[in-house]
C-alpha cells in the first residue's frame, strides 16, 4: 500500500481526483473552484490602495485563502511522507531538447539549475521567478482564471468562455516553449 | 438570490464568486483547508508541479499532463450533470449555484500572457503553493511577482481592452 501511494500517481487517478474538487466545493459551500482568485484576495486584504478592483469584502473569501494554504501543506506532507525515493522520470525526448538549452539537472521535480536561491539576483532569476510570476499573476487575472477556474471549472460546466480561454494559454504556452524560450535562456546566460 | 444579484453588479469580473447565502465561519471553514490539503497532495504525486512535466505537455512528448487535465474535466463535467439531474443541493440544503461567465477580450489577451508565464514558470497559480510547501523556498519570490502581476493589472483594469 505504502509503496503503491510513494510512487507517482498516474494521470488516470491524479485526474478525476482534481475533478472531483469541484462537486467537493459545491456541495460543501456552493463554492466555484478556482485557484487565481486568492491572489487576488491577498491583494484586497494586503494593499488594496483604494483601487475599485481590490475594494469588496475578502473576508468573505477565506475560505479561498484556507484552500491554497491547503495546497502548501499538502505539498509538504506529499513530499515528506509520501515521496516517490526513486528520481522523476523525464521523456527521453524532453531532456535531450532540454539538455541542448543548458539544462543539467534531472533529479527533481524542478531543476536546481534554474530554480534555486543563488540565481535570485541574475539574469535568470529575474526571467523565470520575476518575469514568469509576474506574467502569471498578470495573465490570469487578466483572463479571469487559471487552469483551475477556466479549463476546469469553466470547461466542466460547459461554458465556451472558458474553452477560449484554455486554448490562449495553450498558446501562449506553446509559443514561449517552442520560439521564445531559446533565446531567452541564451540571453540569460545559458 | 439577493446576494448573487448584488455580487455580479458589484464585481463582475469575479470568476469565483461566494455564493452562499450565509458565510462559513470559524471551524466550518477548516473543511476548505483539508480539501486543499487532499488536493496538494494530489499535486505533488501526480509531479503536475513539475516544471518538467509542463514542459512536456508544451513539447507533445508526453501524454502525462493532458491525461490528468483532461480526466479532470471530463469528471468535473459528469459531475455537474449528476448535481443538475438530481437537483442536489448543498450539505446546508442551498440550491447550488454556478454563475455564467461572460466573454471579455481579457480571455484571450489575459489567457495568452498566462500561457507565456506557464511555459516559464512551470506552474499556475496552484502549483505554486505545492511547489513551496514541498520545500522549492525560492518558489516564493515567483508567488510574490505572481501578486505584484495581479495588482498591477488591477490597479490598471480599465486601461486595458476588456
Amino acid at each position: 500500500m505504502m509503496e503503491w501511494i510513494t510512487q507517482p500517481w498516474p494521470w488516470y487517478v491524479a485526474g478525476p481526483l482534481i475533478g472531483l474538487t469541484v462537486p467537493a466545493l459545491l456541495i460543501l459551500g456552493n463554492k466555484t473552484f478556482g485557484i487565481s482568485s486568492s491572489l487576488r484576495h491577498v491583494c484586497a486584504a494586503c494593499v488594496p490602495a483604494g483601487i475599485p478592483f481590490f475594494t469588496y469584502n475578502w473576508k468573505k473569501e477565506i475560505w479561498n485563502l484556507l484552500f491554497v494554504v491547503g495546497i502548501l501543506i499538502g505539498g509538504f506532507i506529499a513530499t515528506s511522507y509520501l515521496a516517490n525515493p526513486n528520481e522523476i522520470i523525464i521523456a527521453e525526448s524532453t531532456i535531450a531538447d532540454l539538455t541542448a538549452l543548458g539544462v543539467t539537472d534531472y533529479g527533481n521535480l524542478l531543476p536546481a539549475d534554474i530554480f534555486s536561491w543563488e540565481n535570485l539576483f541574475t539574469a535568470k532569476g529575474l526571467l523565470f521567478f520575476v518575469v514568469g510570476g509576474f506574467l502569471v499573476g498578470f495573465g490570469t487575472r487578466y483572463a479571469g482564471g487559471c487552469t483551475s477556474g477556466h479549463a476546469i471549472m469553466g470547461i466542466s460546466s460547459l461554458q465556451w468562455q472558458s474553452v477560449v480561454a484554455t486554448m490562449f494559454f495553450m498558446i501562449g504556452g506553446f509559443l514561449m516553449t517552442h520560439v521564445l524560450l531559446e533565446p531567452l535562456m541564451k540571453l540569460v546566460g545559458f | 438570490m439577493k446576494v448573487a444579484e448584488k455580487i455580479q453588479v458589484q464585481d463582475p469580473h469575479c470568476e469565483a464568486p461566494n455564493l452562499r447565502r450565509d458565510h462559513d465561519k470559524g471551524l466550518e471553514l477548516l473543511k476548505y483547508l483539508i480539501l486543499g490539503i487532499l488536493f496538494g497532495i494530489v499535486f505533488v504525486k501526480a509531479e503536475v508541479i513539475s516544471w518538467f512535466r509542463i514542459q512536456e505537455m508544451f513539447r507533445l512528448q508526453s501524454f502525462h499532463m493532458y491525461g490528468v487535465i483532461g480526466s479532470a474535466v471530463i469528471t468535473g463535467i459528469i459531475s455537474i450533470q449528476v448535481i443538475k439531474r438530481f437537483g442536489i443541493k448543498t450539505i446546508h440544503g442551498e440550491a447550488i449555484n454556478i454563475p455564467k461567465k461572460e466573454f471579455r477580450k481579457g480571455q484571450v489577451i489575459g489567457g495568452f500572457i498566462f500561457g507565456l508565464g506557464w511555459a516559464l514558470t512551470g506552474a499556475c497559480p496552484g502549483p505554486l503553493f505545492a511547489q513551496i510547501g514541498s520545500g522549492y523556498s525560492v518558489i516564493l519570490v515567483t508567488l510574490v511577482s505572481a501578486l505584484a502581476g495581479t495588482w498591477v493589472y488591477g490597479r490598471f483594469s480599465d486601461k486595458f481592452p476588456n
